[in-house]
């Protein structure tokens, strides 16, 4: 067997890309001694061809022949060696390596056979850095020490890959003799972050069973009882205590967004908090369903990494939905520090904001491009206490034929794990994210994050989509947190199963049967299948090279039992696994915070603020993020994210036709501002409601059919003053969904959203609430952006301005919070909604634009610069509610207001439409680049060049 | 000639079938979705056909380089056979990776195959990054069979690796004297120039290559992507431009009147 080396470098004269961007990381990192940096891709390879192959493998497959040049071996060191630094990143042994498998199956197909393949990349930095510059590069730019090594110099080889192989030897974890204090310290001691009343109940039941459970019980009630997966705090029975004023739920979730939904009872709702995903009827033939999940903690320690499982993950979820739906839009919001910050500001144990920025949007863009799915909305909030604790929210939306939207397995079908191998990646994921982190957190949970590959998900899909529609499974579900101890299950809960630990397929040797069991190894899904059916499906998934694996079997008798090489390891019964977990009582505080309007000088004119508004982080282009993501792939796009007559602008929402040759859309939309929640997170949530479904109105989706998802990401909830806000919030979506009759279909929580640093402070992030909507286009052809489209057009504010600057930006941009947080009329704005989604189906509007974040200054100076024309506006036109400044016109977040743009000769016909509705002609469409806004005293209070205005908006992130 | 067959290629990691397919089929031609395993098996497959695309994607992951494997696995078990496809008369059309793919493959600028005549490539972008974003394209041949002579189109890149390169100049001068560039990028009123106008720094702004016979087209944009007037950037402005579907239409119609 010979270990080949192969190194492939740009060819002079062609760009070595890779090596430039560390090039320009390391300026901006301060080190100005680096003259240079070239990159260099490693491979190495054992095989037993001989050095002609090695040559022609070189060659052919590894180097491309026009730009790049190879050495077989190590390279020669370049010249004056003294001045440069040579540093190998390699993956930690078990770390999925996409590109060696690719390697392997490109050798084959030349003929050849190989043993093994590694991958690695080789920097050479040229210039004079001391020993502490090259470990700062190396950790901040080239590598992440969760999941890969680094060799300085050119002399260590990595570690050898080879493992031993398992040999069983059951463990058993003695609890029924322990003390409360020994509960909770083996709790602590294996990370299975149960607290003491949930170790009692399983003392208990160990007790009664007469035995000492086995690790992978406890490791199995530890992932099935996780926050994570059941939801504790929000099923909990919480006493709120409003203001002094008390009030009792029994189970949180039930009595506010499950139960509006019960409530409303909509016939349009097929599967709701039920599945891995909400489903909801789009024709009569076909339903769409959409999950949002987060995957906070995975992304905090490994941006690229976490941010692609995230995406990867939540695709799973459509495509374990009923009997599986078919992926047709992602969408992602996220929430990070800001990203200018200094390197001396951000804690022990904590990455750069600009690099988990960076390193989210990157993997978002990789596996969600990767699957041929588009990214069609999304947003970003910074605020430095996401610093330590970024949100990364990622949703998908899948259709699937009405009659494939039950799963029906049954015992005696067969369990099958279909996709990629099992590996020690993820353990412990689903724990992990239920907890705080710390500044420890780096080193003790890299084994937590999950790795992932695109493809091996899109091959799954591909096969397991034709397994569906030639009807060869009973049912299907994912394998995300927990694994396939979870997928495994929730599937067999009603049943009983029993599953043979050693037949899962292995990344590699060494794994232990209980990490085999709890691995999040990522591209995993369960299916039950009919055992007279197994010929014909394992034929599908052979004809792909799709790997797909019996593990065991559905019984009948309600326990889940484990076996390795014949030898029982568990048996659990399902009841206890998935009701035994305590209910809880929490308490919850609120009081109103004692809270005031800051006292600022009305001034003549409010160019500066607008400007400062255009180019904070929150309200800036984000174009640098969206070009990234794929948003036409599929071919279903209608309005894409950047609209206007430079293609960007921002658009309100995205349409996308899910189905090729039918004129039926999906709207999908957002709607979240943490700000107002550091007032108020009642009128928070209402707020996210109120915009997540004023921007599906904008682009013209339905009013009577929006359902929206709920996402709530808090800090720790034991604490009653964390716990308030987040029932305020809880109430909030019952009282705006029961009015506005719009359905929650599906949510996610993730609590615990902490960071202890080194001195023992803790940083929570702010409330934060994400609401997500779709709804449905009857007819595409009738959709509007908010771009403005014609001189000469009208222009009219729909909707009541008040003065609500209390978190508004226009106060952010001051410094300030404020107390007067936006609230939401519910009756009107619904009747406000529907008036305005009924006259652009009727054709009566030619733009619209969601008055939001910096108010009606920043949505008008949108429209104008997104259409490539200006604005004449007169405040006198604006309907106000006891807002009499200039700044509150101009600036208040009042929710429930539209920007119109209306053609002449549509006028009356809009005018009578929006009957008995506040609204008012506030001013027209003109040709000139300038938008100007007249006071009601006739001074020009805005009178601004918009090319101006769009680059400030532009500037933030106009990076490379 | 009875009704027109296209063949979309599936590999894994292959994304754009669908749309390719139903893009296709508007045009007129029956399509079929097969994976790269069923042709390998049956060599004779594609005699069945008379236009092969190979669509957009990541295929393989775009590993080792984008379209590398599939355009490995090709030219190591599909080479003959889509020789002769090319010989007797067909039309191939590669599509973003699929255009990598038949470069990698040596199935463009020539038909020859392999490395040993690769004086092309397809490489990263300069701006380092994936970009999704809409170009206008001018055509340079009369040869391609799948080009409205004369017509500028409007059209969609979605990609990381899009920039065409030449070993030498010697080897960009053939590609200009010899008719091989079908496309280059440029502004609404058909100039050249810098990036956003070519997206990827593509070497004298080339999008799409032709080889000698004019039925083998590879272009970065995707003409499956414009089929419809709502998918324009700007249709909510009243905008119109001439679209994908031209190639598509020009595809079908040549094997009408000439197979």
């Amino acid at each position: 067997m010979n270990q080949w080396r192969f190194e492939v470098f740009s060819r002079e004269g062609f760009a070595d890309v890779h090596g430039s961007g560390v090039y320009e990381e390391i300026k901006e990192l301060g080190i100005s001694t680096v003259e240079a940096v070239q990159s260099a891709r490693v491979f190495l390879i054992e095989s037993d061809f001989d050095e002609s192959f090695a040559k022609r493998v070189a060659g052919e497959l590894l180097t491309d022949p026009v730009c790049e040049q190879y050495y077989i071996g190590r390279s020669k060191a370049p010249a004056g060696l003294a001045k440069a630094t040579l540093i190998e990143v390699h993956l930690k042994s078990g770390v999925t390596d996409p590109v060696a498998q690719s390697v392997v199956a490109g050798i084959t197909d030349m003929g050849a056979k190989v043993e093994h393949v590694r991958t690695a990349r080789k920097y050479i930095i040229l210039g004079t850095i001391t020993q502490s510059q090259t470990d700062l590069i190396a950790k901040r730019i080239l590598a992440n020490d969760c999941i890969e090594d680094v060799i300085v110099g050119d002399e260590s080889e990595p570690p050898s890959p080879h493992l031993e192989p398992y040999e069983l030897q059951i463990a058993n974890w003695p609890i029924r003799d322990l003390s409360d204090d020994d509960l909770v310290a083996l709790s602590k001691d294996k990370d299975l972050f149960l607290n003491l009343i949930e170790m009692q109940t399983i003392q208990k039941y160990f007790q009664e069973l007469g035995r000492e459970p086995t690790d992978i019980e406890l490791e199995t009630l530890a992932q099935t009882w996780s926050e994570h997966c059941v939801h504790k705090t929000l099923k909990s029975s919480i006493d709120l205590t409003v203001n002094g004023e008390e009030k009792h739920f029994d189970n949180l979730l039930k009595e506010t967004v499950f139960g509006v939904t019960k409530e409303l009872n909509k016939d349009w709702c097929i599967s709701v908090f039920d599945d891995n995903a909400g489903v909801v009827e789009f024709d009569d033939d076909t339903a769409i369903c959409f999950k949002v999940e987060t995957h906070n903690h995975p992304s905090a320690l490994d941006p690229y990494g976490g941010a692609a499982t995230g995406i990867g993950g939540v695709i799973r979820d459509p495509m374990g939905t009923g009997m599986g739906a078919k992926p047709v839009a992602n969408t992602d919001i996220f929430c990070f520090g800001e990203p200018d910050k200094n390197l001396d500001e951000i804690p022990k144990g904590v990455l750069h904001p600009r690099r988990i920025m960076k390193g989210v949007v990157s993997g978002v863009r990789d596996y969600g491009n990767r699957m041929g799915i588009p990214t069609v909305n999304g947003a970003i909030y910074f605020d430095d206490r996401y610093m330590a604790n970024p949100l990364v929210f990622c949703g998908n939306i899948g259709i699937m034929d009405r009659g494939k939207c039950f799963k029906h397995q049954q015992s005696g079908d067969l369990v099958i794990v279909v996709g990629g191998r099992t590996g020690r990646d993820g353990i412990h994921g689903a724990t992990f994210s239920s907890g705080q982190m710390t500044h420890e957190h780096e080193t003790i949970f890299s084994h937590a994050v999950q790795i992932g590959n695109a493809i091996t998900e899109k091959k799954m899909l591909d096969v397991i989509l034709q397994a569906r529609d030639a009807g060869l499974y009973e049912s299907i579900t994912d394998c995300g947190a927990g694994g396939l101890s979870s997928a495994v299950g929730e599937m067999g809960e009603k049943l009983g199963a029993v599953v043979d630990l050693e037949k899962i397929p292995l990344k590699y040797a060494g794994l232990n049967y209980t990490e085999t069991w709890i691995s999040e190894a990522q591209e995993r899904m369960v299916i039950s299948v009919k055992e007279e059916k197994l010929e014909a499906i394992m034929k599908i998934f052979d004809s792909e090279n799709v790997e797909a694996t019996v593990i065991g079997k559905f019984t009948d008798d309600k326990k889940l039992k484990l076996r390795y090489n014949g030898q029982q390891v568990a048996e659990l019964d399902m009841e206890f696994l998935h009701d035994g977990v305590p209910k809880y009582s929490r308490k919850a505080v609120w009081n109103d915070l004692n809270l005031n309007e800051p006292n600022l000088k009305e001034k003549d004119n409010y160019n500066d603020e607008l400007l400062a508004i255009m180019s904070s982080f929150n309200v800036a282009s984000k174009e640098w993020v969206i070009r990234q993501y794929d948003h036409e792939v599929q071919g279903g796009s209608v309005v894409k994210p950047l609209t206007g007559i430079n293609n960007d602008g921002p658009s309100d929402a995205a349409v996308v036709q899910p189905k090729l040759g039918s004129d039926k859309g999906v709207a999908i939309s957002c709607g979240m501002n943490p700000l107002y929640g550091d007032i108020d997170p009642y009128w928070m949530a209402m707020a996210g409601i109120d915009e997540a479904i004023r921007n599906l109105i904008c682009v013209g989706g339905r009013f009577d059919r929006i359902a929206l998802l709920d996402n709530f990401c808090w800090g720790d909830c034991t604490r009653p003053e964390t716990l308030g806000p987040l029932v305020r919030a809880a109430q909030a979506c019952y009282d705006a969904a029961i009015v506005f009759e719009t359905p929650f279909i599906s949510g996610k929580d993730s609590l615990n959203n902490e960071f202890v640093c080194e001195d023992g402070t803790t940083i929570s992030i702010p409330s934060t609430l994400l609401i997500s909507a779709m709804s449905l286009v009857d007819d595409v052809n009738k959709c509007v952006t908010m771009d403005a489209k014609k001189a000469g057009n009208f222009l009219f504010v729909v909707g009541e301005t008040k003065n609500e600057l209390g978190g508004s930006h226009y106060y952010k941009v001051k410094g300030e919070l404020g107390a007067n947080v936006p609230k939401v009329n519910l009756e009107l704005s619904a009747k406000t909604a529907k008036r305005i989604s009924e006259a652009i189906i009727d054709g009566l509007i030619t733009s619209c634009h969601d008055c939001s974040e910096g108010g009606l200054a920043v949505g008008l100076a949108e429209m104008g610069f997104a259409g490539g024309l200006g604005i004449e506006a007169d405040l006198r036109g604006l309907v106000k509610n006891d807002c009499p400044r200039v700044d509150g016109q101009l600036f208040s977040e009042s929710n429930s207001r539209y920007i119109v743009e209306v053609q002449p000769e549509n006028y009356d016909a809009f005018a009578k439409k929006m009957l008995n509705l506040p609204f008012g002609q506030i001013g027209k469409v003109t040709e000139e680049t300038k938008l100007v806004i007249t006071s009601e005293k006739g001074d020009a209070v805005i009178d601004i060049d918009l090319d101006l205005v769009k680059q400030a908006w532009q500037k933030p992130f106009d990076w490379q | 000639m009875g009704q027109v067959k296209a063949i979309v290629l599936r590999a894994a990691g292959i994304n754009c079938d669908a749309e390719t397919a139903y893009a296709l089929e508007l045009a007129g031609a029956d399509a079929e979705r097969v994976h790269i395993n069923k042709m390998i098996e049956n060599k004779s497959l594609l005699d069945d056909y008379q236009i092969l695309v190979v669509p957009g994607g990541f295929s393989y992951g775009d590993d080792v380089a984008a379209g590398k494997i599939l355009g490995n696995q090709i030219l190591h078990h599909l080479f003959g056979p889509m020789q002769k496809f090319i010989e007797d008369g067909k039309l191939i059309l590669g599509i973003c990776n699929g255009f990598q793919v038949l470069v990698k493959a040596g199935l463009l600028p020539g038909n020859g195959g392999g490395n040993a005549e690769q004086g092309v490539t397809i490489t990263y972008n300069d701006s380092g990054k994936f970009e999704d974003r809409w170009v206008y394209l001018s055509p340079q041949t009369e040869r391609c069979v799948f080009i409205e002579k004369g017509q500028q189109i409007y059209l969609p890149i979605a990609h990381g690796e899009g920039k065409i390169v030449t070993k030498d100049d010697d080897t960009l001068k053939t590609l200009e004297s010899d008719g091989h560039i079908a496309f280059k990028y440029v502004d609404k009123d058909g100039r050249q120039g810098d990036f956003p106008v070519n997206p990827n720094g593509s070497t004298n702004s080339i999008a799409a290559l032709t080889d000698k016979t004019g039925r083998v087209l590879g272009l970065m944009p995707h003409p499956e992507r414009f089929v419809r007037k709502v998918q324009h950037p700007r249709w909510t402005r009243g905008e119109t431009d001439a679209n994908g579907m031209t190639i598509f239409n020009n595809a079908v119609k040549y094997v009408q009147e000439n197979l």
